[in-house]
């Protein structure tokens, strides 16, 4: 891993399954996140996904990416346009820099209607003294 | 940018921004600092099948989330603090006072939409099954009134300590932006039709929306006055003009009726040559405005002259870039009728490249 490499992208269906199930396994019950027609009464063309479930999914990526000795230990993201049902999230990722064993890797995610999601994930992979090759992260 | 890019760079030319008078946010800026949750307990401990059923819902198989040794996902760590369906606001949650406060003002000035805009977490430990959650949190800032696609409204920022067990596991900086919708839905599908009679687009309809209808959206144009009009002859002839005044021979820029520096009122102009650098700029990602294409950058030029100005930069991608970067004037044709001053930031074609093809709607200045 050497600043500048990138990882390989990762892309997943926004289904209206992976929107209530997220929005449930974060205990976020605010009624936009799974409810179609309450969304719409407030002015969204359909429930959309929660910051909570694209913060999972980010987070996810760089373990895919990384191996299980990945550690997270800063995610910070800003939100663009919403994740509605049908879209699909295409997230890519950046090494920007790497001190020692820890590496800030910048993360875009884009659907059909630009960028949903940008942030700077800070992720230490400890490495063993042999080394074995890093796995192949999961599609 | 998020949903906060506000379109105030996209204005060109003379006209200064005017910023609207915000009395609210004075009173909204005295709860920065004040507690939004003491003393919070996460309802349920740390535990496996919490930790399974968000695995799940993420597709996520990372083996150190499973097994007699797991740890539960960093990121699910806003999760453990959630009210669930019984919500915020009981005995229990530690919700203050001040929070409540801080959104019933929003609330009465028509801010009643949220939306989450960013979230920033720090993890210092990993978190087990077992440990108790507990938490505090600070409005840590209200920022100013802020347009975005959505509608108007302000960002509130609150950063919460998370414990298990007493012990600090991790920070989490929450940002939303409590708004007043900018759209109103539109009416179901029930409202009866009206009659034969009617005209095809009655007053009590909205007309369609021109973005949508058109084959192409037109881009705003440039609001030309007495004070300014001489800056949009001047483009028009293709040369940008700079004011100086004839008193103490100041350069100024965007057009002014008078001079900043000593208040004389006479003033002549001279013609850029056209050279400068970034001295500052933004990507515009969102939101999307019709007849603009994002990304696309709009940058704060110096020019050689020594006055600095607004416009769209061209030539570079716009992930490219930098403060700092030479750039040559260029005028860009874009629609029939609107010529604006843009700034080139790729290198200029030097005399064994001659080849390369100039933009054709663009002119290169002289």
């Amino acid at each position: 891993m050497n600043p500048g490499d990138n990882l390989p992208p990762l892309t997943i269906p926004i289904t209206r399954t992976l929107i209530v199930a997220g929005a449930v396994a974060s205990r976020d019950y605010q009624d936009v996140h799974h409810d179609a027609e309450a969304a719409r009464a407030k002015g969204s063309p359909d429930i959309f996904m929660n910051i909570l479930t694209t913060n999972g999914l980010v987070g996810r990526y760089i373990t895919d990416c990384l191996g299980p000795r990945a550690v997270l230990r800063k995610v910070a993201i800003r939100l663009g346009v919403p994740n509605y049902p049908g879209d699909e999230l295409m997230l890519r990722g950046t090494v920007r820099s790497l001190d020692g064993d820890t590496a800030e890797v910048r993360v875009i995610g884009t659907n059909r209607l630009g960028h949903h999601v940008t942030g700077t994930v800070t992720v230490s992979v400890t490495v063993p003294t042999t080394r074995p090759p890093l796995p192949e992260p999961t599609p | 940018m998020g949903v906060a890019e506000e379109a105030s760079l996209r204005r060109r030319g003379g006209a200064a921004d005017r910023p609207v008078p915000d009395d609210l946010h004075a009173r909204l800026k005295v709860f920065e600092g004040q507690p939004a949750v003491t003393g919070g307990t996460g309802k349920d401990p740390v535990n496996e099948p919490m930790i399974r059923h968000w695995c799940e819902a993420m597709g996520d198989e990372n083996p150190a989330y499973q097994g007699p040794s797991a740890i539960a996902p960093p990121t699910m760590l806003q999760a453990w603090t959630m009210g669930g369906l019984s919500g915020h606001g009981r005995p229990g949650s530690g919700r203050s006072s001040a929070y409540d406060a801080l959104f019933a003002l929003l609330d009465e000035a028509g801010c009643t939409s949220v939306v989450a805009t960013d979230c920033e977490q720090e993890y210092l430990r990993p978190l087990r099954p077992g440990e108790r959650i507990t938490f505090d949190a600070v409005i840590e800032s209200v920022s100013p009134r802020k347009t975005t696609k959505l509608g108007t409204g302000y960002f509130v920022t609150t950063r919460m300590d998370v414990r298990a067990d007493g012990d600090l596991a991790g920070t989490h900086r929450f940002r939303i932006l409590k708004y007043a919708p900018a759209t109103v839905p539109e009416p179901p599908a029930t409202v009866p039709e009206p009659p034969a009679t009617t005209p095809k687009q009655p007053a009590d309809h909205p007309p369609p929306d021109p973005a949508r209808t058109t084959p192409k959206a037109h881009r705003p144009r440039p609001v030309i006055n007495r004070d300014n009009a001489g800056f949009w002859a001047g483009v028009a002839e293709r040369k940008l003009l700079i004011q100086r005044c004839t008193d103490c021979a100041t350069l100024r820029f965007p057009w002014l009726p008078g001079c900043n520096y000593c208040g004389g009122d006479g003033w002549d102009t001279i013609e850029a040559a056209g050279h400068g650098t970034v001295f500052s700029y933004v990507v515009m990602h969102h939101p999307p405005f019709p007849a603009f294409d994002p990304p696309y950058a709009v940058a704060l030029i110096e020019l050689a002259e020594g006055v600095r100005m607004v416009a769209d930069m061209v030539g570079v991608p716009p992930e490219k870039v930098r403060i700092g970067m030479p750039v040559r004037l260029e005028f860009r044709i874009v629609e029939d009728d609107l010529v604006l001053p843009v700034f080139n930031g790729s290198q200029p074609p030097g005399p064994s490249t001659g080849s390369q093809r100039p933009d054709p709607s663009t002119e290169s200045h002289p």
